[in-house]
């Protein structure tokens, strides 16, 4: 620790940190507009200049580190004259445009004008001008005459974001911000620059005009599209949810936040909400009151619960529907007699159920993934499943981690792979086994070296590893890893509330059946909870045959999406904004969340509605006030941290072959959820382009394809056709086709054959 | 003694002469009544009668839609909504001043940087319905519209002191 002396005031701080870092511990606010905590320095705005005693010129106070005795002046006229001066500078060429500014009412320059400048202004010439620069969608530059050259966009390109897409070109008066290779700025973190710049040159696209700032008001939720549980800051005006801001917890988003949390609110006001309940009568859909719709429901399921028997009804949940949602769902089935739930719709192998000790979690918090020094990734499109974890983990890699992978597809991951090994899905078991045999065995090269060398080792399961046919078997070894190695291992959530689902009990308890088995013996009647089964579930075909084959499918759904075509009923719910709710992140942190605006025309939240339709099928314990009652029930006397765990044992082997072309499917990043896909904002960007069949170069040529050519990609009965890509990551004997995407709906399931030949 | 004054007052009449003489005095004194509406006040150029919004000469609106009239307005009277227009720029696609509620404090004169609203000298107007005093955007554009020759006379004899 080292003494220092600011204004006046006594202050111990860290060898080896900087002055304003120093001031800002102790609260002496010292101006800057370069300086971010979270990136490195560049000491190029001048604005945090301070007198400090015994230098001849007043000194940065982000570049400036500390040192015993140090006696520093933010308020002395030195520092005032050198803060007025830089001031005057940065105005010179500033627009006055603040008026039509959408920075303007959260400007860090206007503050700091008011704050440090001087009332007028001594430049009468005529000032600088950038032209605008179109980055894409999301990222709006048309005023870049207001940029201030503080580069924090592009450091956070370069050290956050791991992708350097904006640039500084030119020099002095002339140097000006672009984005130098592609035009765009196509990363998936790409919304944090608006948050970074101090001024107005970079502002939300979607959110140009809008609003002003002192308009809005800011209420508290989570993030529904991810399993980080990271915390929004939703901007609301007029009954909308205007634009979504982080809100800053280093323990889970830091003060970040992925595109895909920042801009799917422009799903929610779509139109193709659903704002009324919904029946079908003779083939036409009718808008019917609450009253005759719930009504209708609860005939229709007290028919089949008496008729034909209980078991014949099947409930799906997604899992960004929130705890109390499921709870009350699987509370319903089972109080009329059903054990048919599951909230798991992509999961293809349930084989874990009853053998693991709790349920399945992260293993660690998301604080010590950023700890680790040796990591081991299975399975996982880290960068479009979890954008900020793979923001966390690229940090962890400076620092020196080390990162491997293995995987069915070789994405970059923008950060330095330490070891990686890419084989068809088929193949994932045995390249983990390997690995394993090799920790035992103590092998010194590899991704077996690499993880025994290290001290906090941490193996993590990814979407594909958890949607994987053997997903089971991965599970038992990648446990057998973490053992060999004292490391941890666990699952990085698929959905916002992938271990809340656990904890709502919205899994079958023993006699009932799961998601994949619900489809594949097709039942009577099926409750959908926000699901869209041709996008959500493992299987589009099978799920698809299940619900044309249903007598009664009754779907509850923010939006009037496929259902139409073979559900019964509709029934218009509240997204995540309009609802109060409760989200357990991956790491198992539990988050209530009140709505931040009421729900569109007569759309209800959806615990309100499974209340009311457990009343009318007189199922008991449906008398809940509050979505904070049906929360502390679900959890009365649950330990939430006892009760993960990701222990599994006496896990049969179970054989994956596929003969011919496999399939891998990842889930496009704007394809997750039903709010996700109908942003329009992210659905222009390039990450939600129409998929393409990736085949790498042996493949092309064995197929006697071209990249660019047009394939017919067939799957069961369904196929579609696609553009065929290159992608020389892939492993020989497989083709990418996302699933979870509108034109890939017809294809079957995830995993598996699939044939592809020229159109 | 007092009977006896008193008597004399009553007699002579005094009181009815002095009140006379302040009626006399008026009488004859120089008139400061105005025969309103015949006649009127001299008004000031900083005048805050009713609102209006200005146009250029070209014809476009002034108003950017920048809303800090709305913020500023100490009684709520405005309400603007905002959207961007064809050509791109920012623009109101409401804007409305409800009469009933402004003081006429003139702070969102003071607030627009574009000199966008303006209050007039104007002050006879008037409302049969409570809606009439609910002035939308084409009515506060009209009102400046036809005072725009006497709005910017007033604005140019201010100038040098704002």
């Amino acid at each position: 620790m080292i003494n220092i002396e600011i204004d006046g005031k006594q202050i111990q701080t860290e060898n080896g940190s900087t002055v304003i870092e120093a001031a800002h511990q102790a609260g002496i606010a010292i101006p800057h507009f370069c300086y971010h905590k979270k990136l490195s320095i560049a000491a190029n705005c001048r604005m945090c200049l301070v007198q400090v005693e015994k230098a001849p010129k007043p000194l940065p106070a982000c570049a400036t580190p500390v040192s015993e005795g140090m006696k520093v002046h933010t308020h002395s006229e030195m520092a005032v004259k050198a803060q007025k001066g830089v001031m005057e500078f940065l105005l010179i060429n500033h627009p006055l445009d603040c008026p039509i500014c959408d920075q303007g009412g959260e400007c860090m320059l206007q503050d700091m004008s008011v704050g440090y400048g001087n009332g007028h202004s001594r430049y009468h010439e005529e000032k600088r001008m950038v032209l605008g620069k179109d980055l894409g969608p999301l990222v709006s530059a048309e005023e870049m005459s207001r940029c201030i050259n503080c580069t924090r966009c592009v450091r956070f390109g370069q050290e956050i974001a791991g992708q350097m897409e904006l640039g500084q070109a030119f020099r002095g008066e002339h140097a000006e911000i672009m984005s130098f290779v592609s035009g765009a700025v196509d990363s998936e973190l790409s919304g944090n620059m608006i948050d970074l710049c101090p001024v107005g040159a970079l502002t939300s696209k979607p959110f140009r005009y809008k609003a002003r700032s002192w308009e809005l008001s800011r209420r508290r939720s989570v993030s529904a599209h991810d399993s980080l549980g990271s915390g929004l800051a939703v901007h609301t005006k007029n009954n909308r949810v205007l634009r979504v801001l982080p809100i800053e917890n280093d323990e889970i988003n830091e003060c970040w936040l992925s595109d895909r949390d920042r801009f799917a609110y422009e799903g929610l006001n779509s139109d193709q909400r659903l704002t009324k309940p919904m029946i079908k009568q003779g083939g036409q859909w009718q808008e019917v009151d609450w009253q005759a719709a719930l009504e209708f429901c609860a005939n229709g399921l007290r028919q089949i619960a008496g008729g034909a028997a209980a078991e014949q009804i099947g409930a799906l949940a997604t899992g960004n529907s929130t705890l109390e949602e499921m709870y009350l769902l699987q509370k319903l089935l089972r109080g009329i007699g059903s054990d048919n739930i599951d909230f798991r719709l992509r999961q293809s192998d349930f084989s874990a159920d009853g053998k693991q000790q709790g349920a399945p979690w992260l293993g660690m918090s998301i604080a010590d993934i950023g700890k680790a020094d040796r990591i081991l990734l299975v399975g996982s499109f880290l960068r479009k499943d979890h954008p900020l974890l793979a923001a966390r983990i690229r940090q962890a890699v400076k620092r020196g981690a080390q990162i491997n992978v293995i995987h069915a597809a070789d994405d970059d991951l923008l950060m330095k792979v330490a070891n990686k090994t890419i084989v068809a899905p088929s193949a994932l078991v045995d390249a983990l086994s390997k690995v394993a045999q090799g920790v035992a065995a103590k092998q010194a090269e590899g991704i077996a070296g690499s993880l025994a060398s290290g001290e906090r080792v941490v193996v993590l399961l990814g979407n594909f590893a958890q949607q994987h046919p053997q997903a089971a078997q991965l599970q038992a070894l990648a446990q057998q890893i973490a053992q060999a190695t004292h490391g941890k291992f666990g699952f990085i959530g698929e959905t916002a509330n992938s271990v809340g689902g656990y904890l709502a009990h919205a899994v079958p308890s023993g006699k009932g059946l799961n998601a994949a088995a619900m489809l594949a013996k097709p039942r009577k009647a099926y409750v959908l909870l926000n699901v869209e089964p041709e996008l959500d579930c493992a299987d589009p075909q099978q799920a698809m045959a299940a619900m044309q084959a249903a007598d009664l499918v009754i779907a509850l759904s923010a939006y009037r999406h496929g259902a139409t075509e073979y559900a019964d009923v509709l029934l218009p719910i509240a997204p995540y904004t309009e609802t109060s709710g409760t989200f357990v992140s991956s790491e198992g942190r539990v988050q209530s969340f009140n709505g931040s605006v009421k729900p569109l025309g007569e759309a209800r939240p959806a615990w309100k509605v499974l209340r009311v339709l457990g009343n009318l099928l007189k199922v008991d314990g449906f008398a809940y006030e509050t979505s904070q009652a049906v929360r502390d029930e679900a959890l009365q006397g649950v330990n939430v941290a006892a009760s993960l765990n990701n222990a599994i044992t006496g896990v049969e082997n179970k054989t994956f072959a596929a003969s011919g072309l496999q399939r891998v499917a990842d889930v496009p990043i704007y394809a997750t959820d039903a709010v996700v896909r109908r942003s329009a904002p992210l659905q222009a960007t390039a990450d939600a382009a129409r998929p393409r069949a990736w085949l790498n170069a042996g493949e092309l040529a064995k197929l006697g394809l071209q990249a660019g050519a047009q394939a017919r990609v067939a799957q069961g009965a369904g196929s579609v056709v696609l553009e065929v890509a290159l992608d020389g990551g892939l492993p020989e004997g497989v083709v990418r086709v996302a699933a979870g995407h509108p034109a890939t709906a017809t294809l079957g399931a995830m995993f598996g054959t699939i044939t592809v030949e020229r159109a | 003694m007092n009977n006896l004054i008193n008597f004399f007052k009553r007699f002579l009449m005094l009181e009815l002469f002095q009140g006379l003489s302040v009626t006399g005095k008026y009488f004859f004194a120089r008139h400061i009544t105005v025969e309103y509406p015949d006649e009127k006040t001299p008004q000031g150029s900083r005048f805050r009668g009713l609102h209006a919004q200005r146009r250029y000469p070209n014809g476009e609106e002034r108003c950017i839609a920048c809303k800090l009239c709305e913020a500023v307005c100490p009684a709520l009277a405005i309400k603007i909504e905002v959207a961007e227009r064809e050509d791109g720029s920012r623009r109101t696609t409401q804007y409305d001043i409800d009469l009933t509620k402004c003081i006429f404090c003139g702070f969102c004169e003071e607030s627009c940087p574009v000199d966008a609203i303006v209050e007039t000298r104007i002050f006879e107007y008037h409302g049969e319905n409570r809606g009439d005093l609910y002035y939308t955007k084409d009515r506060l554009l009209a009102v400046g519209d036809a005072n725009e020759a006497q709005i910017a006379r007033d604005r140019a004899a201010d100038a040098k002191y704002r």
